[in-house]
């Protein structure tokens, strides 16, 4: 079917139509295929870069020594299992408004690696915790909060896990995360006022202001690193779920290796 | 509209009368956890006073959610639910009714029990007036967001669980200011921020959590 035809059926012009083409599962698969060695070899580059700043050109801290080399994992890690939750809810809302089955799908890929990423967070917390501040687990806002991220990631994963028609469990996962989005800003600063009006401020998560700029960049490359890492995890994960889901399609039949 | 809200409070009000024990048995529930926690921790009144408020908010998060079920699931097996969606009125207006209804048999049992209760751990008199009004503010909102729990998980294997993983990560700023107000008041200071705070969460539900239940209402029956 040429554009012109796609026009005279009211499709709004090219770019419309760039963007429908490759909202159907069919379009995007090869797509995907052929992005992911790209953002695979773009976040190992950036990974390794980042992790040679991390342990060989940024300076000892002055006061945690060794130790706080763990921030350049944990927080990437944080930040991406934060961002990934609302990137997750905006493919949902997408899905529930524009009735589209790519999107789910893509939501359905990203909770998995969004809840990796929350629990790597966690774990290098407890991790660089006690060397820091003598003990694996404070009830700190930050990491109590985290925590609460995690069971959010689980409750989508379980649902969408145990409704057996996908295109209902996709939808059902939508209304949960926008409901869970909704829910994050405010279980946060619930459990920052809980915090701070229950424990004194024994301990501090805030560091000194000043960080030195060769930690900053090492941050950054990881904190990229764990970008491109997602999107080609996510892409990867997409395609097993877009064959799974159409595995009855023409399409599907035609690839190659498929029987 | 009223009257449509009317008629659903009243019928899901005279189903559960009819089945009593199903009320009952949330309440003895209730009671049976809270009585637990002084046998597991041990009877130093000076612990007990200061758990009482956590303790008792858990329980009555815990009851609240087992009772959730009812919700839906009684009208969904016997098709009355999809009479409900297919009728002229809003289905928004039916979700408020039951919602309303399902507080009325759950949450308010819950918020008058409480003091007794109270009185076991020897909490003071200011601390059981505000216990009850944070338990008569933040139960709704545990119905209103439970809600949207139970119409997600209609019909899915393994709901209970799953309706518990859904819905009590969600309780939580509930649970950090109802319990909040109540310690508040036993260490001398005031709860007003406490219930205000849990009067925002209130009013928010309010608006989200109807409109969230029949999108799931609906894709239930997709």
């Amino acid at each position: 079917m040429t554009i012109d035809s796609y026009r005279l059926q009211g499709e709004p012009g090219i770019r419309g139509w760039l963007l429908f083409r490759f909202a159907a599962p069919q379009a995007f698969y090869p797509l995907a295929g052929r992005m992911i060695p790209w953002f695979g070899a773009l976040a190992t580059l950036l990974a390794a870069a980042g992790l040679y700043i991390s342990f060989f050109v940024a300076p000892t801290d002055a006061q945690q020594g060794e130790a706080y080399r763990i921030i350049f994992i944990h927080v990437a890690a944080a930040w991406m299992s934060m961002f990934l939750y609302v990137v997750m809810a905006c493919w949902a809302a997408l899905g529930l408004v524009l009735n589209t089955r790519l999107s789910g799908m893509m939501a359905s890929a990203i909770a998995p690696t969004g809840a990796m990423f929350t629990f790597i967070a966690l774990w290098s917390g407890a991790l660089w915790g006690k060397p820091t501040w003598g003990t694996w687990w404070v009830w700190d806002a930050r990491l109590t909060s985290e925590l609460i991220l995690l069971f959010l990631y689980f409750g989508f994963m379980a649902l969408t896990n145990a409704i057996e028609d996908s295109r209902r469990a996709d939808r059902a996962g939508a209304v949960l995360a926008i409901v869970g989005v909704i829910n994050i800003p405010i279980i946060y600063f619930s459990v920052q006022w809980w915090n701070t009006l229950h424990q004194g401020a024994s301990v501090s998560l805030t560091r000194a202001p000043s960080m030195a700029m060769t930690m900053l960049t090492g941050m950054l490359l990881m904190a990229l690193a764990a970008w491109m890492y997602s999107i080609a995890v996510v892409l990867a994960r997409v395609r097993s779920i877009i064959l799974e889901r159409e595995r009855d399609a023409e399409w599907v039949r035609g690839l190659r290796g498929v029987e | 509209m009223l009257g449509g809200l009317k008629a659903i409070v009243a019928r899901d009000l005279r189903l559960s009368m009819r089945r009593r024990g199903d009320v009952l048995n949330h309440l003895v529930f209730f009671v049976i956890v809270v009585t637990l926690f002084p046998l597991g921790v041990g009877a130093e009144p000076n612990l007990l006073r200061a758990m009482a408020p956590g303790i008792l908010w858990v329980a009555a998060l815990l009851a609240a959610m087992l009772s959730l079920q009812r919700l839906f699931a009684a009208d969904f097996a016997d098709g009355t639910l999809e009479q409900m969606l297919i009728s002229a009125q809003p289905l928004g207006v039916i979700v408020v009714g039951k919602m309303i209804a399902h507080w009325m048999v759950s949450g308010l049992p819950l918020t008058l029990l409480a003091p007794v209760l109270g009185v076991q751990f020897d909490l003071p008199q200011a601390a059981l007036v505000t216990l009850v009004l944070s338990l008569g503010i933040g139960t709704p909102v545990l119905s209103l967001i439970g809600g949207v729990g139970a119409a997600l998980t209609l019909g899915v294997r393994g709901g209970g669980v799953l309706l518990a993983l859904l819905v009590l990560p969600l309780y939580v700023p509930v649970l950090i200011f109802g319990a909040g107000a109540v310690v508040e008041v036993s260490s001398g200071m005031s709860a007003a921020p406490h219930l205000s705070l849990l009067g925002a969460f209130l009013a928010i539900s309010c608006a989200v959590a109807p409109w969230a239940t029949c999108a799931a209402l609906r894709v239930a029956y997709d």
